[in-house]
């Protein structure tokens, strides 16, 4: 089954309410970079590098971390790897 | 040239034209003659300040606060229950062991996020420091971070996280490119100590101190010797442990033939003193003291809740496990040399008695050694409601004490229901509370593997 864009995003999404419980994570802006939307540190995007690898088989190479900024780059990077699988 | 130094309210100036004075063959007996040397001027004469303690907070299996631990001691209640550990079954399934688990609310000072990223000890570390400050009424916002020393006591750190990784990375076929990046910071010995700076903004110095299960006593000993020596102004001291995370503990415990059972009660189980003893219950808790040096207390109107007059820590130098009386009545003859009064002036004696066959016998001895002709100083044991909380043993045990200088009554220890008679001492207070006239000094004894001992000795204050 192909992943949409949005599909991806939620799970992005979802992973940043399991690593950062306390962020409101309702509202966040496809285009504006996470951190600046929520406290998170570089310690979280290696956890959301974890739960990718975990939960879904994704790897992201260290270069590629910068890809993560926000929703819409990770859905835009995301995305090809999730229907590549 | 000169450096200057920070010393509490003064500048000091230090002359480096002096270095001579490390030169080895020197001796200074005392740090006078040693600042002296140096040209340092004569200012506070620390090293003999009072220390005194003027807050506390704690959890332990049967209570989250002093009142309603020492509530739950006076009524003789424990909280020991059975808990799932993982490969303690049979062939290696999930099995049951008995421990003392605390029920603190966790979120109540940290965050969800720093409660996933953190530890056990440091939860635990957190809460007890940050109700410590709480209670010892200081202005702690707008006190100088800089100043405040963190000095936690532990009996192992890092077994529970590693432990957990290896459990992780099994599920992905032992690649550790599945072991978290969080493994360091959870697993460096500072942990619980660094949390509490963390989440507190605290910027002196902070550490922990590996001190077997004695390391609740050697962290407020290391307090002490901070105030008195000038570093820090104000101290959190104690100790934590979050051994009941770790199946290996259990498991260790179990290969010595140390881990306690009974029958049908979890209560029961530790039983310091009763002939039936069969070994340790593995608890989790801790307890943090503020300490100040008695001036600084005074000047701000603290609520002085005790002083520490003595205190000793030594080392068997025998064996990795099995204690030596010796060294320990040593140990204790020591701390009522330092606190400059008689054994016969120690009210109450806090064992340490983990109930295990031999462990216990071994201590009641060296109480017999030096309290023996002492008619007015009677014997408690805490763990045999708590169980053994390892790091947070010696804090903890001493803080079910301390409202005895107030309430003048001494808890039992519980469950003795045939009394060993190697472990029989006359003043040993057994099942039921015992109210004296006056409890004036407590002595509280920690001891721990690889032989280190330490007694702590608390005294009623008095201006």
């Amino acid at each position: 089954m192909t992943m949409t864009e949005d599909q991806v995003q939620q799970i992005v999404i979802n992973i940043i309410n399991e690593i950062a419980p306390d962020e409101d994570t309702t509202g966040l802006k496809p285009e504006v970079n996470l951190r600046d939307q929520m406290d998170l540190d570089s310690m979280d995007f290696l956890d959301i590098v974890m739960e990718l690898r975990k939960q879904h088989g994704i790897e992201v190479p260290e270069e590629d971390y910068p890809e993560l900024a926000s929703l819409k780059s990770c859905s835009d990077y995301l995305t090809p790897k999730f229907n590549a699988e | 040239m000169s450096l200057a130094i920070h010393i509490p309210n003064k500048k000091v100036a230090i002359n480096q034209n002096t270095e001579s004075a490390f030169a080895p063959k020197q001796n200074f007996s005392t740090i006078d003659s040693f600042n002296a040397s140096r040209g340092i001027p004569f200012c506070t004469p620390m090293h003999q300040s009072r220390i005194v303690i003027t807050g506390v907070g704690l959890t332990s299996p049967n209570g989250n606060s002093l009142e309603e631990y020492r509530k739950n001691l006076l009524d003789g209640v424990a909280r020991i229950q059975m808990i799932d550990m993982r490969y303690m079954g049979p062939k290696g399934a999930t099995g049951q062991v008995p421990a003392g688990v605390c029920d603190f609310d966790p979120k109540k000072h940290q965050t969800r996020k720093e409660l996933r990223v953190g530890t056990r000890a440091g939860s635990i570390a957190i809460f007890a420091a940050r109700e410590a400050i709480a209670s010892s009424g200081l202005d702690f916002e707008n006190y100088d971070k800089c100043r405040i020393g963190v000095y936690v006591g532990t009996t192992e750190h890092g077994n529970v996280e590693t432990e957990n990784e290896v459990y992780n990375i099994s599920k992905f076929n032992y690649d550790t490119k599945f072991w978290t990046h969080h493994h360091n910071p959870r697993t460096v010995a500072n942990n619980p100590a660094g949390e509490i700076t963390i989440n507190t903004g605290i910027t002196g110095p902070h550490y922990t101190i590996g001190a077997a299960c004695a390391a609740g006593n050697a962290g407020l000993i290391q307090a002490l010797q901070m105030l008195r020596l000038g570093e820090v102004d104000f101290a959190l001291a104690g100790g934590v442990s979050e051994s009941i995370q770790s199946f290996g503990i259990f498991a260790g415990f179990k290969s010595q033939g140390a881990l306690g059972t009974h029958e049908s009660d979890p209560n029961k189980v530790s039983r310091p003193f009763d002939k039936t003893r069969n070994g340790i219950v593995v608890s989790e808790g801790g307890c943090i003291y503020t300490l100040e040096r008695l001036e600084d207390a005074q000047a701000r109107g603290a609520n002085i809740l005790a002083e520490i007059i003595g205190y000793c820590i030594n080392s068997d130098a025998s064996d990795y496990v099995l204690p030596n009386p010796e060294r320990q009545a040593e140990c204790m003859h020591q701390a009522v040399a330092v606190a400059g009064i008689e054994a016969g002036e120690v009210d109450i004696v806090n064992t340490h008695a983990t109930s295990t066959p031999m462990g216990d016998i071994q201590e009641m001895k060296a109480i017999a050694e030096v309290f023996g002709d002492c008619p007015t100083t009677y014997i408690n044991n805490t763990k045999s409601y708590i169980g053994h909380c390892m790091g947070a043993a010696g804090a903890l045990e001493l803080a079910g004490n301390l409202p005895s200088f107030q309430d003048n009554i001494i808890h039992p220890t519980i469950n003795v229901e045939d009394l060993d008679p190697e472990c029989a001492l006359a003043n040993l207070v057994i099942n039921e509370p015992r109210k004296v006239d006056a409890v004036k000094v407590i002595l509280n004894n920690s001891f721990g593997m690889l032989g280190i001992n330490s007694a702590l000795i608390l005294k009623k204050f008095e201006d």
